[in-house]
């Protein structure tokens, strides 16, 4: 078997053509990620452009509220572009210019990812295509034409649902054409080795920020981190730094969607069972034959129908744990965040928010609990209003 | 000796693909009939996937209309034991991973060699990653068949030492589709095969559909595979696709078998 496991899960199941494209990545990987000056100018990317490191606020409202556990917020909806995106898409286009790639392609959901891509790739200097189902380019029109301000095409996928698992297959597609100049920058801690492992490692600053921040306000580590789980990068960059942390616990919210026992959901951990797609092994909503299901969430960035091999592996071991949350819960948390602390937060984050609803007061007040708030909810309001009934027109 | 490495023995070979269930089973079961009547030496089933990543627009669309038809693997496997009680041309499944795997590995790989399927194609298993499957295909009789790509390369000879049945040369970057033209030096791909492997046929696939591009992908190889040209037919003749598809056969069958001499 390939490298790239975590237990069984994860590997390369990717077409032939694709194989020296990620063997090459991997070995550049290799090298750039120990090379101090790939570092120093990444690190100067993070902390000048991107505006790191985030903040850990204290939610002293939310906490006096909920009345049990001590609340902080991660907060990763302060950086350039509103999400914790930037991380990753910031070390793989730096890492492409490096290879020598003059462009980069991307799918996105919700357009988060394209957005981040699209602004990286505006300030190395690289041609940028995104893929973005159909359905999404309209319910997310604003980003289409942020990315394109940006310089990028956006590219809108009509094959099967036309939304994010659609996007990214064809995304694999367009990498099968153009292999030579083109980077593909996958958004999530998924897809064939070595991705799972090059975005986690970009993304865990934010879990290496946590313990630095939290030792220095509180002297000790947290009791919980929570985080929302799409295909799962912002949670495991949250939680990264904490796995060999046994007293952490570590809690990753699913889109339940209308609920895990209704077909309109995407709790992959709670709904689904192990697979190969999207060249890895892991677990995905699915019939009994393997045709991946259609899944559906609120949330744009959390409707994908799998989740990161590491987190498949975190779920095996028990050493994470991973709830699922209703539109309506999430709903409710991003309105409750918004007045009881100011903090809009994206509709992806409001799922971590959720639980935290639910946990905090069932911890004592002597505990600490940090949610990733992985992304501003600016993008959100016209969506969160339309399911309250209310019609907004921009 | 294999079912498969037979059909290579007698000269170059012509392999069709079909998806299975597009439009129905039944119309399936015609092609396939007409598909070996009309000269076929190997034929390619094609189970149908939610998100087939290597296929272009053409069999992305085949998959959407079995499926929304209601195909699924046990109605396949059903679909083979009506074919193997007359046709006798060596059968492979062409499908993904997550087909194989989800309907339990074992169970799939076992009933398909007990229907009489000679082999296996899965475009997103390279490699690295054939255990998943390869010791179950060896214990229970199935050729497991590696592809080759344009990148491929350095991989060439590795490949083609453990290779089984055939192996598959995708002839073009991109994914599955009619193409005006294969640019890839594809006769240095098959002798990069031949030096690791000399005993391993070699077919052509990705690309092809007019008899001139099937004559010429065979003069470097042993044969020639044509899917999305088969797939439009399956497309526009619907029910009634078996006779297109017959006359299709024969002629690509014709201008590959015109190599041999």
């Amino acid at each position: 078997m390939s490298n790239g496991r975590f237990g069984i899960h994860g590997g390369q199941y990717i077409p032939e053509t694709l194989m020296n494209a990620v063997l090459e990545l991997e070995e550049a990987y290799n090298h750039y990620k120990n090379d101090p000056e790939f570092n120093r100018e990444l690190t100067e990317l993070l902390n000048e452009y991107a505006g790191r490191p985030s903040r850990l606020y204290y939610a002293r409202r939310m906490t006096a509220d909920l009345g049990g556990a001590k609340i902080y917020l991660k907060r990763e909806d302060l950086n350039h572009t509103g999400a914790h995106k930037i991380n990753n898409v910031l070390g793989q286009v730096l890492l492409a210019k490096k290879m020598g790639k003059t462009r980069v392609i991307a799918e996105t959901g919700a357009g988060q990812h394209g957005v981040a891509t699209a602004t990286a790739a505006a300030l190395m200097d690289m041609e940028c295509e995104v893929f973005m189902g159909k359905e999404d380019t309209e319910r997310q029109a604003l980003n289409v034409y942020r990315m394109r301000l940006l310089g990028a095409q956006v590219h809108a996928v009509t094959s099967g649902t036309a939304t994010l698992k659609d996007a990214v297959s064809e995304t694999m597609r367009e990498w099968t054409n153009r292999i030579a100049d083109t980077h593909y920058v996958l958004g999530s801690c998924m897809g064939p080795h070595p991705f799972p492992t090059i975005v986690r490692d970009f993304q865990s600053v934010i879990s290496k920020e946590i313990k630095e921040q939290m030792l220095e306000k509180e002297g000790r580590l947290p009791d919980a981190v929570l985080a929302c789980v799409g295909g799962g990068s912002n949670a495991i960059g949250a939680f990264y730094n904490f796995i060999g942390d046994p007293s952490v616990r570590l809690i990753g919210c699913e889109a339940a969607g209308r609920g895990v026992k209704t077909p309109e959901t995407a709790a992959t951990i709670a709904t689904g069972s192990l697979g190969i797609f999207h060249g890895m092994k892991s677990y995905f909503c699915q019939d009994q034959y393997g045709q991946i299901a259609p899944v559906y969430s609120i949330s744009a960035g959390l409707d994908y129908p799998g989740i990161g091999p590491e987190h498949a592996w975190l779920h095996d071991t028990g050493r994470a744990e991973y709830v699922a949350i209703t539109d309506d819960e999430a709903v409710n948390a991003f309105e409750y965040l918004s007045r009881t602390e100011g903090i809009i937060p994206a509709i992806e984050s409001a799922h971590a928010v959720a639980y935290a609803m639910t946990l905090a007061p069932q911890m004592g007040k002597d505990k600490i609990l940090v949610i990733n708030i992985s992304g501003r909810g600016d993008k959100d309001c016209v969506a969160i209003a339309r399911y309250r009934g209310e019609d907004l027109h921009e | 000796m294999s079912n498969i490495a037979k059909a290579f023995e007698k000269g170059k070979v012509f392999i069709p693909f079909v998806t299975c269930g597009d439009p129905d089973l039944e119309t399936t079961a015609a092609v396939v009939r007409a598909m070996a009547a009309a000269g076929a030496d190997l034929i390619e089933l094609g189970i149908p996937f939610s998100d087939p990543t290597a296929e272009g627009p053409v069999i992305q669309e085949a998959n959407v209309r079995a499926l929304s038809g209601g195909v699924t693997t046990d109605k396949i496997f059903d679909l083979v034991r009506d074919l193997r009680r007359d046709v006798t041309v060596p059968m492979v499944f062409m499908t993904y991973a997550n087909v194989v795997f989800s309907y339990g590995s074992e169970r799939f790989i076992s009933t398909a060699a007990e229907i009489g399927m000679d082999g296996l194609i899965l475009p997103d298993l390279p490699f690295e990653e054939k255990k998943e499957f390869a010791p179950l295909c060896a214990q229970y009789g199935l050729d497991l068949v590696s592809l080759i790509a344009p990148t491929s390369e350095g991989r060439i000879s590795m490949i083609a030492k453990e290779a089984q049945g055939f192996v598959y040369c995708v002839s073009s970057m991109g994914v599955t589709g009619v193409r005006g033209s294969i640019t890839t030096d594809v006769g240095a791909m098959v002798r990069l095969v031949k030096a690791a492997n000399p005993g391993i046929p070699c077919a052509v696939g990705f690309g092809i559909s007019t008899p001139e591009q099937a004559a010429a992908m065979t003069r470097v190889s042993d044969g020639a595979i044509v899917g999305s040209a088969i797939v439009k037919l399956c497309a526009q003749y619907g029910r009634e696709s078996a006779p297109h598809v017959a006359e299709y056969v024969r002629q690509m069958k014709a201008a590959v078998s015109a190599v041999n001499s």
